[in-house]
Parts: structure tokens; C-alpha cells; sequence
């Protein structure tokens, strides 16, 4: 027989039992689906961790205190360090320096009062960071020398207190009940998965240290952010200010008492995570796509024991091994391959409704239906069909014509 | 004109049952020539049915020789069996054996899908076949809408749509009361008339018999009685 008619007669067939073929698809569109979901938001968190660190700016290093684990009491990371770094000289691949103190703080404006995150910053902080005023001017030197109480606001602070995001410049708010001068509105952010980077308020370095966030040192920093000159320059920097902290902190190679990560160990850490996620979940959805293939098999026994006579009828006409054989297969494939289209849009739609909660509960998520996760989920589905489709099939073709036809 | 359709020696068929062997056939000889009309009679249990399965390639004898048509069958594999049915041989079943949610014509096409024949041609001779037996008017029918009679008549039609060399019809009027079933038996014998197919019908009824030329006792698994 040709291909086309076992097709239609298969067909046919699915079609006079419709409910049970819909429940059998039924499981396949669940498995399916969940595949596709699975690894659209997998995707979609992926792709979201990558942009949010790739947005922090470019060419970006972190200084951290605190290195190889057996290190005893670590120094911390000073103003003097981030100086040091600074240095054309020593090191010739850093572009700019930004240090950084940073806690939580209560910003309060004639009764309004918002929790922001309080960074305390050099004006590099602009530069190294890429990020500007839309309005007003950012923290300059001067203001450092002074310890100015001067702040420069994230919209998202901007609009807890004022319900405007312009117009604010020469406000005065107060930050921990103390008075502070807007000198200044940073430019929208946007969230990231590290939450709203506009919720923020940016002081002078040298008043946090003062004033606000207090540590047990005087000129101590939390974080030292460094852009490298360019992309290429980005690991020559690493070694450099390595160097450099090496030396002002007196540690032996192998001892050292900070970190220093730039965006691709970020990235390449948040891609580990990221595919364990999407394994894992991917996995689990494959899971409930195996149970679906089980229930093909189980229903393709069922129909070959009830359609036992039928089978031994057709071997009767002259019908070969593997014209029954191609029978079942077709039957059981068309039965996962629908499954897999139903379970494609399914998945498609859930994938999409999980994007919108996301994004409702402010976290971006912009699923990814990549064309690879289409076609795997078909030709896995697909796959699955003929697998558990294999064994009904060559049970029903092994049957001897006489004892079938004797079947009640 | 003496030409052999059927040439057995020696059939033996033997069922094993677990530790128990039933012994169906032994060693029965059966010679039939082409466009004979043949009964087989014998008590239940005597083998007719067995000796149909073989006939029919539907089995293979444990033991003996058996030539259908000049092809021999004994040492043949299970494609090369299917391929002989589907060539040689039609079979009539007492419980008609129609699919059922297909229509006369689709039932009738069933052996000729499996002769990969073209659907023109199929549907041509689907329902050249069903005309000829007397069913021209009820071609998109399904064996539901059919009487017993009728489910009958295209079984018979199916099984002489690829003009075969013998019809093997296995008590084709068991399940019909007595006007059907002499009017099964007619179209049988008619189509015998017109084609010189062969017939071998297996029957309890004396009646059946009757209306034959050549009758055939079997009992405990070889020929007791062969009168024409
Ligand atoms: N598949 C089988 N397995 C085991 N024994 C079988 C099988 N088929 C037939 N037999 C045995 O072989 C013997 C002949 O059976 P067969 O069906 O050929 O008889 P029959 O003459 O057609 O009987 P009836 O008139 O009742 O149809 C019986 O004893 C039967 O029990
Ligand atoms: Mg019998």
C-alpha cells in the first residue's frame, strides 16, 4: 500500500473514536506544551539576566573585598584603592575609576517618604556606569571636597515623592531626617532582575561616608566599579588592578583578599544558571511528554486487541507485516503529531500569559519560542509516537492470521 | 482441462497445546480441479476448517505438500504467503468478517489496496464486483446498514474482485436463515458458471451439500468419503 492511504484510513480511524483519540492527544499536548513553555520562560530569564548585566554598562570590572575562601580577615577595599587604580601609569588599560558605598535609606518630601537605595558615589560613577541626568547636573568634584548635601534622584524616587519625574532641581528632600539639595533627575533605567535600578538616590562619596553609611573605617568603599579603555583591554585591566591591590595590601599571590569579575564572568555564571534552570525544567516537562507517549502505547494495545479480528481479516486480503505494521505506526504518530501542534500553541499561550504575570508583578520576562524548541518539541513528540507506537504496531503485525480471525 | 487448482499430499497439521498435541490433519490428500464446486461435510472437530486454513495459506501445514495453483506452498514465508492469498485466494466467512465502519465499496477495494492497485482501477472493479452480485445499489452502504444477506453478498464480492483462482467459503450460510442462505449459495454457483472459479465450501447442512458436485467427508483429519 501506498503512504497516502494508510494515512486517510488512519485518520478514519482516529476519527470514529473521537473522544478517545482526544484524550490520548490530550497528553501529548500537556507534555508538549509544557516543553515549550518550559524553555520559552527558561529562554526568556536568560535572555533577561544577560540584557540586565550587559545594561549595567560596558566594559565593566567589579572590585569586590573578599577572595579566596581560606583568606583570613580580608582588608577592606579604600578611596585609596580606587585612586590607586586610577593611575594611567600602573594601570594604563583602566579608563575610569567609580567606587562605591552603598546601603537603603528613608527619603522623605513634606509628608511623603519613599525606602531608596543609597549610593554613595565619585562623578565617574557616570561615566563608568553610562548613565546620565536628564536634568540638573551630576555629582562633581566640588562636591566631594565639600561633602555637599546634594543628591541626585532616580525617577522612581522622583515620582514617590514629588509624583513627577522634572522640574526638581533646587527641591530639598531629607534623607535619614537630614536635609539634601536636588542637584539633579538620573535617566530612566527601566527594571532589571536585579529590581527597579530607578529607585536610587546618588550622593557625594565623601558625605555618605560622613553622614549616612558609616563603616569602621573612614575612607572605606563597598564595590569598586572600573571600565577598561575598550572590550579588548577588559582582561589586561583585570591583571592590572589585580597588581595593584596585590601590592597595597601586601598579599602573597594565591592569598588574595579581593575579587576582581568583569560582565563575561557575570554572564558566563548567570548562563550556567540559567541552563540549569532550563534543563531542569525542560526535563520535567519531557517527563510529563513521556507519560503522554505512555498513554499512546496503552491506548494503541487497547486498539489492537479490540481490532484483533480486523487485523486477521486484512492479513486474510494479503495484507503484509509491514502494511499492518505501517497501520499502527501512522495511527500512533498522527495521534503525537496533532498532540504536538495543539501542545506548540498551548505552550505558545502559556508561555506568553507567564510573560504578562511577569511583567504585571514588574519583573520584565519576555518569553523566547526559539524555532529550535518548535522543532525539537515536533520531532521529539513525533518520536515518542513511533517509540511507543513500535511495540502495539509489531504486535499487531506478529499476530498469526488464523488465531486472529478466531478472536472474540 | 484437468489442470490441478488444489494438490495436496500428506497434510498434517499439528497443534501444540502446552504439554498436549492436537492432531488436526494426518496426513489427508485432497486434488481439485479447476472450476470444480466441492463440499466438505464432517462432524465438528473433524478438521474442516483446519484443512480450509491451509488450503487457503492462511497456515502452513506441520507437515506434507501442497501445490496451489502450480505455486508450492508449504515451505513459503509469511509475505510470500500473504502475497498468494491476495492473489489466488478469496475467502467468504460464516460471520461475513466486513469492517465495519467502512462502506460496501471500501470493503470490497480491501484486496486491491494490498495488490497496491491504482484507486481508479480499485473503484472501478470494487463496483463492477458488487454489481455482479447483485449490490450496484447499495455501493456507499455500511455493513450496518446491510442485512445479513447482504454483508454476505459483498463478502462474496470481496472475494472474487481479484478474480482469484479458488473461493474458499467456510459454512457462508451458518449465519443466515434459509431463503438468504439458498440465495448466497445461488450467486455462488452462478459466479462458479460465469468465471469457473473454483469453489470449496465447508458446510454442516446436507442441503448445501446437495446443490454441489462433488462432496468430500472428513473425519479425525483425513478424507473418509470423495463422491461426485
Ligand atoms: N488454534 C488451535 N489450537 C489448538 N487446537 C486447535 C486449533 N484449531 C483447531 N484446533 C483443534 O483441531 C481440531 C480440528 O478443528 P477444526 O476447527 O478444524 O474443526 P472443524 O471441523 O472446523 O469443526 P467445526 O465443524 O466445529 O467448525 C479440533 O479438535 C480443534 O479443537
Ligand atoms: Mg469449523
Amino acid at each position: 500500500m501506498k503512504i497516502g492511504q494508510p494515512i486517510i484510513e488512519a485518520l478514519e480511524s482516529l476519527a470514529s473514536n473521537k473522544l478517545r483519540s482526544g484524550l490520548t492527544i490530550l497528553g501529548i499536548v500537556i507534555g508538549v506544551a509544557a516543553v515549550i513553555a518550559m524553555l520559552a520562560v527558561g529562554r526568556g530569564a536568560e535572555a533577561e539576566i544577560t540584557g540586565s548585566i550587559e545594561g549595567i554598562g560596558t566594559n565593566l570590572i567589579f572590585v569586590f573585598r573578599g577572595g579566596d575562601e581560606d583568606v583570613r580577615n580580608p582588608k577592606p577595599l579604600t578611596l585609596g584603592d580606587a585612586e590607586a587604580m586610577a593611575d594611567p601609569f600602573a594601570a594604563p588599560s583602566v579608563a575610569a575609576v567609580a567606587p562605591m558605598l552603598q546601603g537603603n535609606a528613608e527619603i522623605t518630601f513634606s509628608g511623603e517618604s519613599t525606602s531608596a537605595s543609597l549610593v554613595g558615589v565619585t562623578p565617574d560613577y557616570s561615566y563608568v556606569r553610562n548613565w546620565t541626568v536628564t536634568e540638573g547636573s551630576f555629582i562633581e568634584e566640588g562636591h566631594l571636597l565639600g561633602r555637599s548635601s546634594v543628591v541626585v534622584l532616580g525617577v522612581d524616587v522622583a515620582e514617590e515623592l514629588f509624583g513627577r519625574k522634572s522640574g526638581l532641581v533646587g527641591e530639598t528632600v531629607r534623607i535619614e531626617g537630614q536635609p539634601f539639595r536636588v542637584i539633579g533627575v538620573m535617566e530612566e533605567k527601566g527594571g532589571g532582575s536585579f529590581g527597579s535600578e530607578d529607585n536610587v538616590a546618588l550622593v557625594p562619596m565623601t558625605t555618605a561616608q560622613a553622614r549616612l553609611l558609616r563603616r569602621s573605617t573612614a575612607d572605606r568603599v563597598d564595590i569598586i566599579m572600573v571600565s577598561a579603555i575598550d572590550a579588548d583591554s577588559v582582561d589586561q585591566a583585570g591583571i592590572e588592578i589585580s597588581d595593584i591591590l596585590r601590592a597595597r595590601h601586601r598579599t602573597a599571590i594565591g592569598q588574595d583578599d579581593f575579587s576582581v569579575m568583569n560582565q563575561k564572568d557575570f554572564l558566563e555564571t548567570a548562563a550556567t544558571i540559567t541552563n540549569v534552570i532550563t534543563i531542569f525544567l525542560g526535563g520535567v516537562a519531557g517527563i510529563s511528554l513521556l507519560v503522554g507517549g505512555i498513554g499512546i502505547m496503552n491506548i494503541m494495545l487497547v486498539s489492537v486487541i479490540e481490532r484483533t479480528r480486523e487485523i486477521g481479516l486484512r492479513k486474510a486480503m494479503g495484507a503484509r507485516k509491514r502494511d499492518i505494521m505501517t497501520q499502527f505506526l501512522v495511527e500512533s504518530s498522527l495521534l503525537s503529531l496533532f498532540g504536538g501542534i495543539f501542545g506548540i500553541i498551548l505552550g505558545w499561550g502559556i508561555a506568553t500569559i507567564v510573560s504578562k504575570i511577569a511583567a504585571a508583578s514588574g519583573t520584565p520576562l519576555t518569553s523566547q519560542i526559539g524555532i529550535d524548541s518548535v522543532l525539537l518539541a515536533t520531532i521529539f513528540s513525533t518520536a515518542v509516537g513511533l517509540f511507543f507506537g513500535l511495540y502495539p504496531a509489531n504486535r499487531a503485525a506478529s499476530l498469526e492470521p488464523v488465531e486472529a480471525l478466531r478472536y472474540e | 482441462m484437468d489442470e490441478m487448482v488444489v494438490d495436496a499430499k500428506d497434510l498434517r497439521k499439528i497443534y501444540k497445546m502446552g504439554e498436549m498435541e492436537v492432531h488436526a490433519l494426518r496426513g489427508l490428500d485432497i486434488q481439485i480441479r479447476r472450476g470444480e464446486v466441492l463440499s466438505i461435510m464432517g462432524p465438528s472437530g473433524s478438521g474442516k476448517s483446519t484443512l480450509m486454513n491451509m488450503l487457503g495459506c492462511l497456515d502452513r501445514p506441520t507437515s506434507g505438500e501442497y501445490h496451489l495453483d502450480g505455486e508450492s506452498v508449504a515451505e513459503m514465508n509469511d509475505d510470500q504467503l500473504a502475497d498468494i492469498r491476495n492473489r489466488k485466494v478469496g475467502f467468504v466467512f460464516q460471520s461475513f468478517n466486513l469492517l465495519p465502519r467502512a462502506t460496501a465499496i471500501s470493503n470490497v477495494e480491501l484486496p486491491l489496496r494490498y495488490a497496491n492497485m491504482g484507486g481508479r482501477e480499485r473503484r472501478e472493479r470494487a463496483i463492477a464486483a458488487l454489481e455482479s452480485v447483485g449490490l450496484g445499489d447499495r455501493v456507499h452502504h455500511t455493513p450496518a446498514e446491510l442485512s445479513g444477506g447482504q454483508q454476505q453478498r459483498v463478502a462474496i464480492a470481496r472475494a472474487l474482485v481479484n478474480t482469484p483462482a479458488i473461493i474458499m467459503a467456510d459454512e457462508p450460510t451458518g449465519n443466515l436463515d434459509s431463503t438468504s442462505g439458498e440465495e448466497i449459495m445461488q450467486l455462488l454457483l452462478n459466479l462458479n458458471q460465469e468465471n469457473r472459479t473454483t469453489l470449496i465450501i465447508v458446510t454442516h447442512d446436507p442441503e448445501v451439500a446437495e446443490l454441489t458436485n462433488r462432496v468430500v467427508m472428513i473425519r479425525d483429519g483425513v478424507v473418509v468419503e470423495d463422491r461426485s
